[in-house]
């Protein structure tokens, strides 16, 4: 297989002075690539060196077999597009007239647009739903409307490579859904091969075919979601310090109460999720049990609970981890229990709950509220 | 739409051509001898009228309107140059002090050659006030690589305007000679003493720089989208704005070997034809700023002969007046804008 895009040894930075040096990455045609890191890492500055915007203090980058340097700004705009996050400051340009100007790698000398091109342009502002708009100022729409607008003026362009530096940061939740949907489906129906950076790991997760994580200095990792997300990574990427990020499902929790524990949650199936939160909020360490390791429930306790009494997935509460619960019951004045009924596997957690009433602890029964 | 939109183009470009014809027509006519237009258009055909008015009308009008509308125009295009340049709605020549660059250069260098008693030829002064331009113009680009604040550019412009100013009048008062008198009256600004060679000569420049620019149309709508952008679609940054540094410096160079410095046409022009056409696409931009200009300054230029007749005001005095409010309103606007 071919590689697309890939680069040799490719190093970044600004007047000669390497910020990140070394960055190699391969990616076949039509593979959405994401670039991951903190805050200040260099992704915009990688982003604007593959788009040569920038000059590359090192390395080469090779796009369609081309040294991407050799190639001249027009076959390069005919093969690049970007989306940035530069403010601009257009007078008088309704939102369809920066639309067209993606057309300008292939308009005439005077840049008159045929049928043809407005065709084109009229296609890629449906595909991103801002026909509606098309005949407001530009200056005028909605930062979220803005970023459609300039994905629509990049579609128009009609690249084999879209370069984007944090294209959903403005966007809510349904267009940010939506936008990477027509990023797939542009991929999917034309071969587009994609280069972004994200904030929303969880998205990241999700769209991408690989990832590439910088840190600042040098580029941590390149591979493919599963090889990112494993655990305690993206902590280590970000250097996580207060509280915590879940790799396995992208849950991310406030920092865990300290202290010894003042209440024993007993829950299981997501019904002590919410639970564990507002003690948090309310800044009440808590134990939590007892939890399957498979439990929905069981990444949040992990997350806040000073202790998580925990058994085997799949496997009979064995009665030297309810005597383990038992003794973190008698530490703590009071126990909440958010279950209604036990199954019985969880009969362990009857018996622990039973113990507490013995013991004079003070009982809250939290129930999950049911809707409809 | 789209069709609504062309209409409004050609009524705006209309607009801007029957007040040209208009203006020039009054610039001819009125005056301290008035010459009517039959008698105009008599001689026009051949027919013979008043020596005096025919020496009126083919020495001194004539060379005079023309000139006042090709140099308002090259004022205005180069206007509208340095904003897109800039993407800064209140730059000019004036404003960034590039108009008194070229001033100085030229009275430097006519006052140098004039005492040797040699014969200053139209290129020459173009010359001379092109470089001056390019002294102020490299000023103010060292400037906006130090500040990237649009206020603080444009008040180091006014800042290099002034020294530029201080120094052309100490050259003009140390400086006796009898011709000097003429340079006094340039150095504030005019449209006066016109010859049929400088017309020819400021035609020609003007001419070819409006034909680049018009062909650099494309590439100036892809700039108006920020350096990146523009860029990223195969426009070589670097070559674009050195084009557009020395185009608008050759349009500066050419009014103010001519005419002396004069304020606020660079400014106004395009923004008034901008808000009648309703949109900022160079195509279209191009041609009708150098019309507006065109006919800004013929208009000023009629008042500023008339109005105190047979005092003549200087041209600025006028241009102000009637400039400067629309800076204030583009202000507002851009304030307004912000706020929404």
């Amino acid at each position: 297989m071919e590689y697309y895009f890939f680069t040799e040894k490719m190093s970044v930075g600004y007047q000669k002075h390497s910020l990140i040096e070394n960055i190699e990455i391969r990616l076949e045609k039509g593979q959405i690539l994401t670039l991951i890191g903190p805050n200040g890492a260099g992704k915009t500055t990688v982003l604007k060196s593959i788009a040569r915007q920038i000059a590359l203090t090192g390395g080469v980058v090779y796009l369609d077999q081309h040294n991407a340097a050799n190639l001249s700004g027009a076959e390069f705009s005919q093969k690049m597009a970007v989306v940035l996050t530069e403010r601009m400051h257009t007078e008088m340009m309704t939102c369809e007239d920066v639309t067209a100007t993606g057309r300008y790698p292939y308009t005439g000398h005077f840049g008159i647009l045929t049928e043809d091109d407005r065709r084109v342009v009229r296609e890629a502002m449906e595909l991103v739903h801002v026909t509606d708009i098309k005949d407001q100022d530009f200056t005028r729409v909605s930062d979220g409307q803005r970023q459609r607008v300039m994905l629509a003026r990049a579609i128009c362009q009609e690249p084999e490579i879209i370069v984007l530096d944090e294209p959903t940061s403005f966007l809510d939740v349904k267009y940010k859904l939506e936008f990477l949907s027509v990023l797939q489906q542009m991929r999917k129906e034309r071969g587009l091969t994609v280069i972004m950076s994200l904030h929303e790991l969880e998205l990241a997760e999700r769209v991408s075919d690989k990832i590439l994580c910088i840190n600042g200095k040098y580029v941590d990792r390149f591979g493919s979601p599963e090889e990112i997300f494993e655990d305690g990574y993206i902590s280590k990427l970000f250097r996580i310090s207060s509280g915590s990020y879940n790799e396995k499902n992208g849950n991310m929790e406030l920092e865990a109460v300290k202290g010894n524990a003042e209440v024993f949650v007993i829950a299981g199936g997501g019904t002590g999720r919410n639970v564990y939160r507002r003690l948090q909020r309310q800044g009440i360490a808590f134990d939590a049990g007892i939890l399957f390791r498979n439990d929905l429930d069981y990444p949040v306790a992990k997350a806040l609970a000073s202790c998580c009494v925990e058994a085997e997935s799949f496997e009979p509460i064995t009665d030297t981890l309810l005597e383990t619960a038992k003794k973190r019951v008698d530490i703590c004045r009071k126990v909440i229990c958010c279950k209604e009924s036990f199954g019985t596997l969880e009969s362990a957690n009857r018996e622990l709950l039973e113990y507490a009433k013995k013991e004079n602890k003070e009982i809250e029964i939290i129930l999950p509220k049911r809707f409809g | 739409m789209q069709q609504d939109r062309k209409i409004r183009y050609i009524t705006a470009f209309l607009f801007l051509i029957m007040a040209a014809i208009v203006l020039f027509a009054a610039n001819i006519c009125i005056g301290s001898v008035k010459i009517s237009l039959g008698d105009i258009l008599r001689n026009l055909l051949g027919e013979k009228i008043d020596q005096t008015t025919e020496r009126i009308l083919w020495d001194i009008r004539l060379p005079r309107t023309l000139a006042a509308l090709i140099l308002g125009g090259a004022l205005a295009l180069a206007g509208y140059l340095l904003q897109s340049f800039f993407h800064n709605p209140i730059a000019g020549p004036f404003v960034l002090g590039i108009s008194s660059g070229a001033k100085m250069i030229v009275a430097l260098v006519m006052v140098f050659l004039m005492g040797r008693s040699i014969k200053v030829t139209s290129m020459a002064l173009i010359f001379a006030a092109f470089l001056g331009a390019m002294i102020s113009m490299g000023f103010v680009l060292l400037m906006s690589r130090k500040i990237n604040n649009m206020a603080m550019l444009v008040v180091s412009g006014v800042m290099i305007g002034y020294i530029c100013s201080a120094i052309t009048e100490l050259v003009v008062t140390f400086a006796d000679d009898a011709d000097i008198v003429n340079l006094h009256n340039w150095s504030r600004g005019s449209f006066s003493g016109m010859t049929w060679d400088h017309v020819a000569v400021m035609t020609g420049v003007i001419a070819a720089a409006f034909a680049v620019v018009f062909l650099m149309a494309k590439p100036l709508s892809a700039y108006q989208l920020g350096d990146a952008y523009a860029q990223n679609m195969g426009i070589n940054i670097r070559l674009f704005r050195t084009e557009l540094v020395i185009l608008s410096s050759i349009l500066s160079a050419c009014i103010v070997a001519y005419a002396g410095p004069i304020s606020f046409v660079g400014l106004a022009a395009p923004h008034i034809v901008k808000s009648m056409l309703g949109t900022t696409m160079p195509i279209l931009m191009i041609p009708a700023c150098f019309l507006g200009g065109g006919v800004f300054c013929l208009f000023c230029d009629l008042l500023a002969r008339n109005l105190l007749a047979p005092t003549e005001i200087s041209i600025s005095t006028v241009t102000a007046i009637f400039g400067a409010p629309v800076v204030i309103w583009i202000m507002i606007k851009r304030n307004r804008e912000k706020i929404f």
